[in-house]
């Protein structure tokens, strides 16, 4: 008997895993598979419109992540995606169950790239305004309650008209305070994302996320932020305020981070400005240096206006 | 800082270092230093206040620039055509050159830096 070979093996499951979702949606080619589940390309046939279709894998359908139900999180994963209208953040069309009983959500299907091969061939200051764009998304699902607690590259997506998507809500947690301000230092309390268990990726994960602490706050997205900034500009190849940003955001210590994204999303603007960055003290020669650069123009004249007085001067013979 | 208002401050301090530099350049007049230092402040005064209110109309670094050229160029004229009343000696270059060169600053400083009024709801 002829051994099966692995492509066949995946053809196979990628057949039984394929989501039966009845009338309304056509399934087309599986887009991706992550921790939480599949994502398919689909059309809506009652609006003509293709979308991305999750639905829980089986083997996730029968065992759990953290001990919560598989499909009890991809519910909830739904829920807390359609509770975050904003335009980083991809929106939720349906939700329901299919007829094998697994649960499924369907969203923009988005067509474009993901942030770390988009990037490769832009300036710094292009990676920085997607950079900036990313933390208004999540600090708008800061101020909503919700961490992401899975920021990383592969999980932001550029779109076709240039817009900056955070994917991959999978493990986001709900915090205590819906105050973005009182987030900071408020640990999360949603018990349906597993307080105790390491949950997020390695590189990208802040220590106390993955020791499985349970005071997770917003400065676990900071760290995350942080990462993503560091792959996005290289901190070998990053100027020392730049680099002091990426260290004090992905601090090993959570008290020794910003306190929210909103601070380290100033800081990188401030930096983008031509200003002072908050998290880094520079010494007066650099201090002159920014200050140059971003009045280059206005010192040339001041200069341009000494040298012609200067040159009356020795015309005159004075 | 509003665009008349930094036109006026800007034209007002660099008017008054303007008519200072008069003791370098010509030490003779140092009797009348109070009066020409008073007379380049005002017309820095008046000069930076126009070019202002052009910024605030005219969002254009370049029209600004050259806008405060011209102002600076126009306001320096008369003290230019007006010879020393002790020696009689013109200072014609030396006076219209720099007041030029500080309408120009002004023009770029109140494009540049100068903030856009809010919309009138």
């Amino acid at each position: 008997m002829r051994e099966l070979t692995d492509a066949a093996v995946a053809r196979l499951r990628d057949a039984v895993d394929r989501p039966d979702t009845g009338d309304r949606y056509t399934v087309h080619e599986l887009l991706g598979r992550g921790g939480m589940g599949a994502v398919y390309r689909a059309t809506d046939r009652t609006l003509g419109r293709d979308v991305a279709l999750k639905v829980l894998t089986p083997e996730l359908e029968q065992g759990d992540l953290a001990g919560v139900p598989g499909a009890r999180r991809l519910e909830r994963e739904a829920r807390v995606l359609a509770s975050l209208e904003h335009p980083g953040i991809v929106a939720v069309h349906d939700a329901g169950t299919l007829a094998d009983g697994r649960p499924f959500y369907v969203m923009r299907l988005v067509r474009g790239h993901r942030l770390d091969e988009q990037v490769r061939q832009e300036a710094r200051g292009q990676r920085l305004r997607r950079f900036l764009a990313v933390c208004d998304a999540v600090s708008f699902a800061h101020s909503k309650g919700v961490i992401h607690r899975d920021l990383k590259p592969s999980n932001v997506m550029i779109g076709e008209f240039g817009e900056v998507l955070v994917l991959d809500w999978g493990v986001a947690k709900r915090a205590a305070e819906t105050d973005a301000g009182a987030l900071a230092g408020a640990p999360a309390s949603d018990g349906d994302t597993g307080d105790g268990v390491a949950i997020g990726t390695p590189g990208f994960m802040p220590p106390e996320q993955s020791l499985g602490a349970s005071a997770v706050d917003v400065r676990a997205d900071v760290f995350a932020l942080g990462a993503i900034l560091r792959e996005l500009v290289g901190a070998d190849k990053a100027p020392p305020a730049l680099r002091a940003v990426i260290t004090k955001a992905t601090a090993i210590e959570m008290q020794d981070r910003y306190p929210s994204v909103d601070a380290l999303a100033a800081d990188v603007r401030a930096w983008l400005d031509g200003a002072a960055v908050s998290a880094y003290a520079e010494s007066p020669m650099e201090r002159a240096i920014r200050f140059y650069r971003r009045n280059s123009a206005l010192v040339l004249l001041l200069v341009a206006y000494l040298a012609v007085r200067l040159f009356i001067l020795w015309w005159r013979g004075v | 800082m509003n665009k008349p208002v930094l036109g006026l401050i800007a034209g007002g301090v660099l008017g008054v270092f303007d008519g200072l530099t008069a003791l370098v350049s010509a030490p003779e007049v140092a009797p009348q230093i109070a009066g020409i230092v008073a007379g380049s402040m005002g017309k820095g005064l008046v000069a930076g206040a126009l070019i202002g209110w052009f910024a605030r109309r005219v969002n254009n670094l370049s029209a600004g620039i050259v806008f405060g050229l011209v102002m600076g160029a126009l306001f320096a004229l008369p003290f230019a055509l007006m010879p020393d009343p002790t020696t009689g000696q013109k200072y014609f270059w030396e006076i219209l050159i720099p007041g030029s060169l500080v309408g120009l600053i002004v023009g770029y400083l109140t494009q540049r830096y100068g903030q856009v009024a809010a919309a009138k709801r």
